[in-house]
């Protein structure tokens, strides 16, 4: 019997933790909240963190982020399974409002993308006047360059840069590859293999595994990084908490949530530039 | 080496600050996992005793499938869940995309076959053993099945441990369907998946450390309970 009385211990902590679980669900559907899809680098920047406190404390409303890549979030909220998008490449915004899935897109914030490779510089790209001609020294010395290969914001940059370069995708082979993963799993890959790789500045500063990379082509209008914001389409997905994603489109729109991107700092330097329509900031 | 120095520093770092936020993704992860567990037990291991005892037709195939889905990949769990809790899938009315309650079921799908295939090869031997007794006994087929499944508790403490260790180490699932978002679907795989991403290596190798400890934690747990009862028993 003791054995008995054993099990019946061991599943009343089981039932224990179910309920303690159904307790958590309870509390979490009690308070307001929205999904939001966005980018690794808004979430892995730590902009997030700084930025969507704020908002909750003062409007009582939770941020969900769900942080992939700028193809994936698309494709979520294409699904309606978010109520705003957060993301960073402008033609496929747009093409998601033109297909009736968003509302309107508006500007927000900007940074840039810029070039990293080993210290050596074997391209010598550090002498390259362009992102264009960068990656032309890289493709004739045939240095590695590892290329995310996914349908990230980054990547259609870099593909735009590379059409500029060589009026072509470069084939993979030993000196292109094409890691298939996000902007930070791709850095520790160049990091290790001593390659090249576009990445987007806030990511870059808050990575930690940069061993012998450095930055090494940057300023070119080229490699500017625009982030825009969508409201999900309520008239397509019903569930869609329009009144919600308003305020908080609203609130980053505002003077306020200008300011609060532009006063965030990454190792002490400024990642994210607030651009928000109509607004002037500084 | 100085990377696992570091990663145990790390660990050893977290542990000690117990931060509250350390507290709250290792609690999600435990609940998660112990919470597909039992559900995965409660259809797994009668479904297991069951393939073990009944004759019918198909269930040589049956039991072929059930054994390659044992390796079922958990991204490919984590897809099909989704593509099912979506909001433009069968049970997107349900809002459950994003909850843990969808990583519950994800993770349940995915060790449900580990425990019922364990559990159909532990107890088809017992069957053997004591096919004559329970005939002639005349047992009804839910007695024989709780029948095995009591006799052969002690084995089938290994088959859950099995599931709890598949459910706790995947990561795929998981992500896809809980997303990863902070305080409410940021578990320890996924925090590791994260910190690695962010090139925080050996902060990702100490809950790694973590992760480990608290497997080795429930398991040695189950050991000793499994010990004592089995001295109890004879």
């Amino acid at each position: 019997m003791r054995i008995a009385v054993r099990l019946i211990a061991v599943w009343s902590v089981l039932a224990g933790l179910i309920h303690t679980s159904s307790l958590i669900a309870a509390e979490q559907s009690i308070e307001r909240f929205i999904v939001m899809a966005s980018t690794t680098s808004t979430v892995n920047s730590g902009l997030f963190d700084y930025l969507l406190p704020k908002f909750s404390n003062k409007f009582k409303m939770q941020i969900r982020v769900v942080g992939v890549g700028t193809g994936q979030a698309l494709r979520i909220a294409r699904r309606g399974d978010a109520d705003v998008l957060f993301v960073h490449h402008k033609e496929s915004e747009l093409a998601f409002v033109r297909d009736g899935f968003g509302v309107k897109r508006l500007n927000v914030m900007y940074n840039d993308f810029i070039i990293v490779g080993p210290q050596v510089d074997p391209a010598k790209i550090k002498k390259t006047k362009t992102a264009a001609a960068a990656y032309q020294a890289i493709a004739q010395s045939r240095a590695v360059f590892v290329s995310r290969g996914d349908d990230s914001g980054t990547h259609k940059k870099s593909l735009a840069i590379w059409q500029s370069a060589i009026n072509t995708k470069p084939k993979s082979a030993i000196w292109y590859q094409e890691s298939g993963a996000g902007m930070g799993a791709t850095l520790n890959i160049a990091s290790s293999m001593e390659a090249y790789t576009l990445t987007d500045r806030a990511t870059w500063e808050n990575f930690n595994n940069k061993t012998t990379l450095k930055i090494l082509f940057e300023n070119d209008p080229l490699l500017q990084n625009q982030y825009g914001i969508i409201k999900v389409n309520p008239a397509l997905h019903k569930h869609v908490k329009s009144q919600e994603a308003e305020i908080f489109i609203k609130w980053v729109l505002s003077a306020e949530g200008q300011a609060t991107i532009n006063t965030y700092r990454l190792n002490g330097k400024q990642v994210f530039f607030a651009n928000a329509p109509g607004k002037k900031m500084n | 080496m100085s990377d696992f120095s570091e990663a145990f520093a790390a660990a050893l770092a977290l542990i000690l600050n117990f931060e509250s936020s350390l507290a709250e993704i290792v609690g999600l992860s435990l609940q998660v996992s112990l919470v597909a567990v039992f559900i995965a037990s409660l259809i797994g291991l009668p479904l297991g005793a069951a393939l073990a005892v009944f004759r019918f037709p198909g269930r040589k195939t049956l039991v072929v499938i059930l054994n390659a889905l044992m390796g079922l990949p958990p991204v490919v769990v984590g897809l099909i869940v989704y593509l099912i809790l979506s909001r433009s899938g069968p049970l997107g009315t349900l809002g459950l995309l994003f909850t843990p309650t969808a990583m519950i079921i994800a993770q349940t799908l995915l060790i449900m076959p580990i425990i019922a295939a364990l559990t159909r090869q532990s107890t088809v031997q017992l069957w053997h053993e004591y096919e004559d007794q329970f005939k002639s006994l005349g047992a009804g087929p839910g007695e024989t099945v709780t029948a095995l499944l009591w006799d052969d508790r002690f084995n089938l403490v290994t088959t859950i441990l099995a599931g709890f260790g598949r459910a706790s180490a995947e990561v795929g699932a998981v992500m896809i369907v809980g997303g990863n978002i902070d305080h409410v679907t940021r578990v320890m795989t996924t925090t590791i998946a994260l910190e690695t991403s962010k090139g925080n290596l050996a902060l990702a190798l100490g809950l790694g450390v973590i992760l480990l400890c608290l497997a080795l934690g429930v398991n040695a747990a189950a050991y000793l309970i499994n010990e004592a009862a089995l001295k109890r028993h004879g």
